[in-house]
């Protein structure tokens, strides 16, 4: 484009990053007009839109997504806290790393989702299995890059404390937590993501409600555009909740340099 | 009017500093003995690896001498002595002042008295208007200025200095060392002060203690012949200032042939 064009780089930046997600929509509403594709089975986007709204106005999305969101802001909290508190503690004492090593490297690589029959036989088919496999999902990330935090703050950063007389305890609440903060909040957007996947897979089998249930059941009744309505508003949970969660991190971390 | 000398006297006898290795131990300082007077500013100098940070270390409680001992006198003082680092070692998450105020909180120092203090520690480096930046907001200058107030806003019996002046430019160098030098002028605080250049140390202290390197041992003691209160810029042009930094070259060159020969023996 010339230096004549009246967009400035960065609103031509802006266009480019938009122009995949719209022709790829585009394209397939267009390709579904045209007759190419059955509709029963691949919905264009405009009948999605159509269903959302309806889904929207009869309180069904509603009713889901708070069933949804609930199980995974309980999961996110009692999982990322002592998630937290743990990979501190493990930086500062060396007993407790030890302790912690080989639970953390046997546990992690199981995908979690293979912990849901489990699950089940002990808190059966209520919110709690749910949210227990969002605990034990957000746990992990969260608990080994607070470590990882932790264990990398600078040692200068030690040695100021201690030679200005701090304790453990100021220690703990003054250097470790804030030193490991970027790194916390580093694990905590990836546990959030976690929690989002598990607790949809989970919501397929163990329950009559949730967005997951509702994407499951869908496939059921041969509703395609309900199953892609769920898809949708995962993601879109997804990107508001991670929306926030970097708002925040701006918010607690104001030394973060910008 | 003369420096009024109140702080801690050190007597360090015999020190020695091994750090086990894979192969073999590596002797970081060894027959170290010092006497320090209270309220002396004594400088340190030595080539990389001469060991003087690690003395520093241990006495700031940072480290353990393998063997020597080394006896403090900081009767009177609450706080026996406070570290200013070279990367000044400010929290980055703490505002200036809450990282002024951290050595106060540790110790308990009630509310209003520490306001008090740090309102008077900021007020002395010239910082009460950046009392609520962040580090990063800072200029390296200021950065050094807020770690010197955090150190003397602890009041401690002596003051241990870690080449804090290293990472400046010559200009903000020079500009701090006459604020330190008027600051210990003002307080006659133990003041120990480890740097790599002869220039600053013979500018500022009392003493200067020469070491060398592998072990690092005391090479040589220098008494300063220049009274206090100082002008530094003053001093660093005249005659006699250059006939001293002259001689103790003349020394050092000596030594770093000698190394060098037996190096390549």
């Amino acid at each position: 484009m010339s230096s004549k064009s009246p967009m400035s780089p960065k609103t031509q930046e802006r266009l480019l990053y938009l122009i995949s997600p719209i022709g790829l929509i585009a394209l397939w509403q267009l390709l579904l007009m045209a007759g190419i594709g059955d509709r029963r089975f691949v919905p264009a986007p405009s009948d999605i839109a159509w269903r959302y709204w309806d889904m929207l106005t009869n309180g069904e999305l509603e009713t889901n997504t708070l069933a949804t969101l609930w199980r995974v802001l309980a999961g996110f909290f009692l999982g990322s806290i002592p998630a937290i508190a743990v990979g501190l503690l493990m930086a500062m004492f060396r007993p407790i790393r030890i302790f912690f090593d080989p639970l953390i490297a046997s546990l992690f690589p199981i995908p979690k989702i293979a912990l849901m029959p489990l699950l089940l036989l002990v808190f059966g088919f209520g919110d709690a299995s749910k949210i227990a496999l969002v605990v034990i999902a957000v746990f992990f990330p969260v608990v080994i890059n607070t470590y990882a935090g932790a264990a990398n703050i600078e040692r200068i950063y030690w040695d100021v404390a201690k030679n200005y007389g701090a304790s453990q305890s100021v220690i703990f609440r003054r250097i470790v937590l804030f030193g490991a903060l970027p790194m916390i909040f580093a694990g905590l957007r990836i546990a959030l993501a976690v929690s989002f996947i598990v607790l949809v897979a989970a919501e397929f089998v163990s329950t009559k409600v949730g967005i997951g249930y509702m994407i499951w059941n869908s496939w059921e009744l041969m509703q395609v555009d309900v199953m892609f309505v769920g898809i949708v508003t995962v993601g879109l949970l997804g990107l508001i909740a991670t929306a926030i969660l970097q708002e925040i991190e701006r918010k607690v971390i104001p030394w973060k340099a910008e | 009017m003369p420096v009024q000398r109140r702080g801690a006297a050190i007597d360090i006898a015999g020190l020695r500093r091994e750090y086990p290795g894979t192969r073999g131990s590596v002797v970081a300082i060894d027959h170290v003995d010092l006497r320090i007077a209270p309220g002396e500013f004594l400088c340190i100098v030595g080539p990389s690896g001469c060991g003087k940070s690690t003395l520093l270390r241990i006495l700031a409680g940072l480290d353990r001498q393998t063997a020597g001992t080394i006896t403090v006198d900081a009767a009177g003082w609450v706080v026996e002595n406070a570290m200013v680092f070279q990367e000044s070692g400010l929290f980055p998450w703490m505002s200036v002042e809450a990282n002024v105020r951290f050595g106060l909180d540790t110790r308990g120092v009630p509310r209003a008295e520490a306001n008090a203090r740090v309102e008077a520690a900021l007020k002395l480096v010239g910082l009460t208007r950046f009392r609520n930046h962040f580090p990063h907001q800072l200029s390296g200058g200021m950065r050094q200025r807020s770690a010197i107030a955090r150190a003397f806003v602890t009041d401690p019996g002596m003051l241990l200095m870690d080449e804090p002046f290293a990472a400046l430019d010559a200009q903000n160098r020079v500009i701090l060392q006459g604020e330190l030098v008027r600051l210990w002028e003002q307080t006659g605080k133990t003041v120990i002060y480890v740097t790599h250049s002869i220039e600053e140390a013979l500018l500022m202290g009392d003493r200067t203690v020469i070491m060398t390197a592998h072990p690092g041992r005391i090479k040589q003691v220098i008494d300063v012949p220049f009274p206090h209160p100082r002008d530094l810029l003053q001093l660093s042009a005249s005659p006699e200032f250059g006939k001293l930094k002259l001689d103790i070259w003349r020394v050092l060159e000596e030594e770093v042939n000698r190394a060098r020969a037996e190096m390549e023996k």
